[in-house]
């Protein structure tokens, strides 16, 4: 295949942190610190990493809805991130996102059908009855009915409302999605409910999604590739299967490892990472991992920056991480 | 739960009434707002004594009455001057012999125009400050928010005072502006927006960082359809009940205004100017001046307050429509 749909560049976002009594600029925080990322035509990336780590202002940057302070994304071909006027509005109608909060992400004051149509309505498609039908088959597409475009948003369940937070995202018939961690203030039974509604749709409206989650259980049902974030960087990036089988970085084992197994015999192998996520405004020197990392060298991971290499032999499975890059080498 | 809730459950609820012989008629937002205000039963008393006080106010030429400014006199020519209420002078005279009753009802035209258009005008220019400074951080809001604080710093009744002798003296000013309820309505409006302002100001704040209008503007809504569609509805509830007291408290205003001798100048009768020339008169054991222009007062401005909430409560469609 060509170009991905969507190919991010060093893309980085720089929050000042304000303090003191004049609300004066006393640092920055990098949340997105530098991300390389290709989302190819038709599949779903997974975006994993802990709160804190940068994919939802990631996610935000892709969408336009946060402006990158660095870096570029290209998106079929065209960089978006200086569009503005027309070019960013016809951008927009390619380009959309679905929210965490189902409760939040609703105006609590307009009916669901109106918030629905309001993107057919900013992209002045169609008429009035046209857009009516067309609220309609996309709620019954998502799984719900078509007179509930009256109804207003505390009427509806928290699944209900993902689902209509998912049909306003998909009534522009987008080519590319941010799903913003979608499911994980759901019950679980519900989640399954919704990502396999997001699955099934990924596959009948050919989209391109980039799925962003704290949880690599989740990921694993919808995802084509799977990225892990620590920190505002990408520390591993490969295939879903090569990334569950065998992961190379210790974040990524780490993750794996607290995925809960549902069979009370099999032995658990957790690993269990020391310590908090470190602050972004102060990241630690070197690998950002090394202070909790279970392998890290002294007097190299906590000097040196790893890149994002290819494991060797491997060289769509990219990781960050000296030891792992090297040991494959020597291997 | 009332009759007007839907049944989520049924699978086709219009079909299975229309079975029974039911027809079925679309429910609109329209409905649903006036269900919900007819149901709060203290605001619709209010409207219905605010909308009885503004048709007396408006037709009192038409009604039966003295003129307000009229000394009354009996049929020996001799001036009727502090008559105690009875029939066919309901509420007595004042001191001058002037109907108390017809004069309730030419000032409640004074009160009811100063609460108004004070609330008119502090609703529009509160809101409109305190939407440009909640939705452009930085230096408008800044500069807008320092200008607010300077204004709520003005002491409103001594401000009020100096202000009302001073614009008289302005010679190009019409005559309107100049004497009678309406400068001094701009006057109290314009002194009294700062409190709507932060508070709109506030609102807007958080709701721009809700993710529904990250939604609205991801679909490309211009800043226009979001601060109209998305903020402004969700900011209703505290801009109409601040506006709410807003009029209440500038009828209010207006009456200490009138009370200390800086309202409306006699012998156009308000509220406030019989409230002060009543308060003098009871202590003489003429009382009914002062209690029947002070229930007008004190039941208007109520009445205000719950039309206000009641109001808001209707806006609000995550209420339910029982009886309150």
């Amino acid at each position: 295949m060509d170009e991905p749909l969507v190919r991010v560049r060093g893309l980085v976002k720089r929050f000042p942190v304000k303090g003191g009594l004049l609300q004066r600029t006393v640092a920055h925080v990098d949340a997105v610190a530098g991300v390389d990322l290709d989302i190819p035509r038709g599949q779903t990336v997974g975006l994993v990493g802990e709160s804190g780590c940068g994919k939802t202002t990631l996610g935000r940057m892709l969408v336009r809805l946060l402006e990158p302070t660095a870096g570029t994304i290209r998106f079929d071909g065209t960089d978006v991130t200086r569009l503005a006027g027309k070019d960013l509005l016809a951008f927009r109608r390619r380009a959309q996102i679905i929210f965490q909060d189902p409760f939040g992400s609703l105006d609590p004051r307009a009916q669901v059908g109106e918030q629905i149509a309001e993107g057919l309505q900013i992209h002045g498609i169609g008429d009035r009855d046209e857009r009516r039908q067309r609220v309609g088959e996309m709620l019954e597409l998502v799984g719900l009915k078509r007179d509930h475009a009256g109804r207003y948003p505390h009427e509806f369940s928290g699944g209900q409302r993902q689902r209509i937070g998912i049909a306003r995202a998909l009534i522009l018939r987008p080519d590319f999605v941010v799903a913003d961690e979608p499911v994980s203030a759901l019950d679980v039974s519900v989640q399954a409910q919704v990502l396999n509604l997001l699955r099934d749709l990924q596959s009948e409206l050919d989209l391109t999604v980039l799925f962003v989650a704290h949880n690599l259980s989740v990921v694993e049902h919808v995802a084509d590739t799977v990225a892990v974030m620590y920190l505002g960087r990408i520390v591993e990036i490969t295939d879903r299967d090569t990334l569950y089988r065998r992961p190379l970085h210790p974040y990524t084992e780490a993750l794996l490892s607290a995925i809960p197994i549902p069979d009370p015999d099999r032995p658990r192998n957790r690993r269990i990472l020391q310590g908090e996520i470190p602050s972004p405004l102060d990241p630690p020197a070197g690998c950002h991992f090394h202070p909790r990392c279970p392998i890290a060298e002294q007097g190299r991971c906590d000097v040196d920056r790893p890149e994002l290499l290819p494991a060797p032999g491997v060289p769509t499975h990219l990781v960050a991480c000296h030891l792992r890059t090297d040991r494959a080498a020597t291997v | 739960m009332t009759d007007i809730e839907y049944n989520l459950e049924s699978e086709e609820p219009e079909l299975a009434l229309e079975a029974e012989g039911l027809s079925v008629e679309p429910i609109t937002q329209w409905d649903l707002f006036s269900a919900r205000l007819r149901r709060h039963r203290l605001a619709m008393l209010s409207a219905l004594f605010l909308a009885l006080l503004v048709v007396l106010v408006l037709i009192a030429p038409l009604l039966p009455l003295h003129p307000p400014t009229e000394r009354l006199l009996d049929e020996s020519g001799r001036s009727l001057v502090n008559i105690a209420p009875r029939p066919g002078l309901w509420f007595g005279t004042d001191e001058l012999g002037r109907d108390v009753l017809s004069r309730i009802i030419y000032g409640g035209r004074a009160s009811l125009i100063v609460g108004l258009t004070a609330g008119i005008l502090v609703a529009l220019f509160g809101t409109l400050v305190g939407s440009l400074a909640g939705y452009y951080p930085g230096s408008v809001d800044q500069a807008l928010m320092r200008f607010t604080d300077l204004w709520l710093g003005l002491p409103l009744l001594p401000v009020a005072i100096v202000v009302g002798r001073i614009l008289p003296e302005i010679a190009f000013l019409p005559g309107w502006l100049k004497q009678g309820p309406f400068g001094i309505a701009l006057l109290i409006g314009f002194l009294s927006w700062g409190s709507l302002a932060r508070i709109v100001r506030a609102e807007f704040l958080s709701l721009r960082e809700k993710e529904f209008v990250e939604a609205a503007r991801a679909a490309g809504a211009p800043d226009r359809r979001i601060v109209f569609r998305h903020i402004l509805p969700n900011a209703m509830s505290p801009i109409i009940v601040t506006t709410t007291l807003v009029v209440g408290s500038a009828i209010i205003i207006e009456a200490a205004l009138s009370f200390l001798g800086f309202g409306v100048p006699p012998p156009t009768p308000t509220w406030g100017g019989m409230v002060s020339e009543g308060g003098r008169l009871a202590a003489r054991g003429f009382w009914w001046e002062l209690v029947f222009s002070g229930a007008a007062l004190v039941a208007t401005v109520l009445a205000i307050n719950f039309f206000g909430d009641g109001l808001r409560d209707a806006l609000d469609p995550t209420q339910t429509i029982e009886r309150k």
